[in-house]
């Protein structure tokens, strides 16, 4: 793993425009992906891990959504302002997506088939029996034993599991440098998810590739990441190493959700919850987003608004709790 | 192409529909060699004659045989419903795939000149365009063809609306397909269905329009024989001579009844999703 940053994402906003509404869905939200890396982002449904993922490809549907502001820099290159037309030579050869649903992730009238070498023939100039042969290939490499079989076959002859791999077979058809999955594995039941996510952690090795992997599932995070991004509201609440990030989680949120996972060696009647919603992305006050749901909430916390501090070496948090303790490592409890 | 074959066999009705269909279509074409007399010829001794050996439907007002009129009227009803209905169907499709992917401003102009259109009722915009072009066999059809451009437009569009917040679609943006790739290959298959319902509806619906405009003096000229046209003149002979109006009503029926059941089985053989293992 270098330290070089394969895609360094600067202060992006990408805002909903709905009637004379505005949705701040990410709301200044930067982080860098070295060469090799897993980074995770975590969040609750509607912080705005999913909309970023959506922005670094510009596949933000146009009518309502918008990049207002910020910076998505692939290799040194902004791209986040770059046309339609120069955007689909990226897609899937540079970066790829692998989508969170794969039972409506694949076109149904169309077979297997010609689903993969869609991208392979859009980025490489080869024959379509070449093709054909790469795809089976891939089908092979992603664990799908009749892959020969498969290839004729329609998405609704399929489980789940197998078309998740079909997906990853697409998505890393084109040897893609960066690799984003939105909740890879949610709509899985466990035991293909660990399937999976070995897949992926395989193609990463053997493409040398990195992966922005979106979920909620802090399990997925311990298993997979390299560094946790903890997003809240549209903002990055927490960023650290997987490790100190689960050893010394700062941000109220981050342990809260540390809080709500189930132990196995812990008897408990009930899960902790944080309590309360995510406040809704076009009601976002000045100060902490999360003040209203935090048990340590301060009346400073709404006072202004929270910059993400550098505590320790590699781990930013959002918090005034931490304002004043460089370098330090108190706890909070 | 093979297997959509092995699967059209099974299904029965659909069968039956293309059947219908390829009869009504083997009769157009060979109408020179199945017509027993010339269909504008009139025996003026045998007027409003009933059915016999020689003139097998009967003959109508004119003394001309009501056989050789249907026969050679299915040529007439099939290209004036197949040639609108292509041109309805084509520029419908066009324009609602351009309004439903593209929306904005392209949305906008397209939908608002549909919307004018539609304004009109159906029979009203036909009547109006032939009016301004001119009644003959060519402005029939493209009166009636633009009469299905606002329908087919509004289909095609919301389904295309609906069909690209699918997440195969956004799949095929990330890895790189172009807009016109999306719209060919991935959009269009998947609006066939309805798409196709509605080309076996508007198809009947075309040979009922051109029935009314030949009626109203504004469609097929006469001599040239249009079951619509015969259909409309045997209105004032009913009683006297049924068959002058049961014949052309039995064609009339079975083609559109055949184009439906076709249709139908058609939409159900095209879509993966109700494929039958």
């Amino acid at each position: 793993m270098s330290n070089d940053p394969l895609l360094e994402v600067e202060n992006l906003k990408t805002y909903f425009f709905v009637g004379d509404q505005t949705f701040k869905a990410v709301d200044g939200v930067s982080f860098n992906i070295n060469k090799g890396e897993i980074l995770s982002i975590v969040g609750e449904s509607g912080s705005g891990k999913s909309v970023t993922s959506l922005s670094i490809l510009g596949l933000v549907q146009k009518q309502s959504g918008k990049i207002v502001d910020g910076e998505i820099r692939y290799n040194g290159k902004d791209i986040s302002k770059l046309s339609n037309k120069e955007l689909t030579s990226i897609r899937g050869k540079e970066i790829s997506m692998i989508f969170q649903e794969p039972m409506s992730s694949l076109n149904p009238v169309l077979t297997i088939g010609f689903q993969i070498i869609e991208g392979i023939r859009r980025h490489n100039k080869i024959s379509k029996r070449e093709a054909k042969k790469r795809a089976i290939e891939l089908l092979k490499q992603v664990g799908i034993a009749r892959a020969n079989e498969i290839y004729d076959d329609y998405p609704h002859q399929l489980s789940g599991g197998m078309r998740q791999r079909v997906m990853i077979a697409i998505a890393i058809s084109c040897n893609p440098n960066l690799l984003i999955a939105d909740e890879p594995t949610t709509a899985l039941d466990v035991t293909i998810q660990a399937q999976i996510l070995d897949l992926m952690k395989r193609v990463k090795d053997e493409f040398d590739s990195s992966i922005l992997l979106i979920t909620h599932d802090l399990g997925v995070v311990a298993e997979m990441a390299d560094r946790v991004v903890v997003m809240y509201a549209g903002q990055i609440v927490e960023e650290a190493p997987v490790k100190e990030l689960f050893d010394h989680p700062k941000h109220p949120y981050t342990k809260g959700l540390m809080e709500s996972i189930p132990k196995i060696d812990e008897k408990k009647k009930r899960l902790n919850q944080i309590e309360g919603v995510v406040p809704p992305s076009n009601s976002f006050t000045k100060g902490c987003r999360f003040a209203p749901r935090c048990k340590f909430a301060m009346p400073e916390c709404l006072e202004q608004d929270i910059d993400l501090e550098e505590i320790n070496k590699d781990h930013k948090v959002r918090c005034l709790l931490y304002e004043n303790e460089n370098n330090s490592s108190t706890e909070v409890n | 192409m093979g297997e959509f074959l092995t699967k059209l066999r099974k299904d029965k009705i659909g069968i039956v529909g293309l059947i219908g269909v390829l009869l009504i279509l083997v009769i157009g074409i060979l109408a020179p060699v199945i017509s027993p007399h010339d269909p504008t010829h009139t025996f003026n001794e045998h007027r409003l004659e009933s059915p016999s050996s020689k003139f097998i439907f009967g003959t109508d007002d004119l003394g001309r045989d009501i056989f050789s009129r249907i026969i050679y009227g299915a040529r007439v009803s099939l290209t004036v419903g197949l040639i609108s209905v292509g041109i309805g169907a084509g520029f419908g499709l066009l324009f609602g795939l351009l309004a439903g992917y593209f929306k904005g401003w392209v949305d906008n102009v397209i939908m608002r000149i549909m919307d004018v259109l539609f304004a009109f009722p159906d029979l009203l915009l036909a009547l109006a365009v032939v009016a301004i072009l001119g009644p003959n066999l060519t402005n029939t059809m493209i009166a009636i063809g633009i009469v299905f451009i606002p329908v087919f437009t509004r289909l095609v569009r919301s389904t295309v609306i609906t069909v690209k917040e699918m997440d195969y679609v956004s799949n095929a943006m990330s890895v790189g397909a172009s807009n016109l790739r999306i719209i060919a290959k991935h959009i269009t298959p998947n609006i066939l269905a309805p798409f196709l319902v509605q080309v076996t509806l508007a198809l009947s619906s075309a040979i009922l329009t051109e029935a009314a405009l030949s009626f109203l003096g504004l469609g097929i000229q006469p001599p040239d024989p249009s079951w619509g046209s015969m259909l409309n003149t045997s209105r004032r002979f009913m009683e006297l001579a049924p068959w002058t109006a049961i014949f052309p009503t039995i064609f009339i029926v079975v083609t559109i009844f055949s184009f439906n059941l076709l249709g139908d089985s058609l939409r159900d053989l095209l879509d993966p999703r109700v494929k039958k293992e």
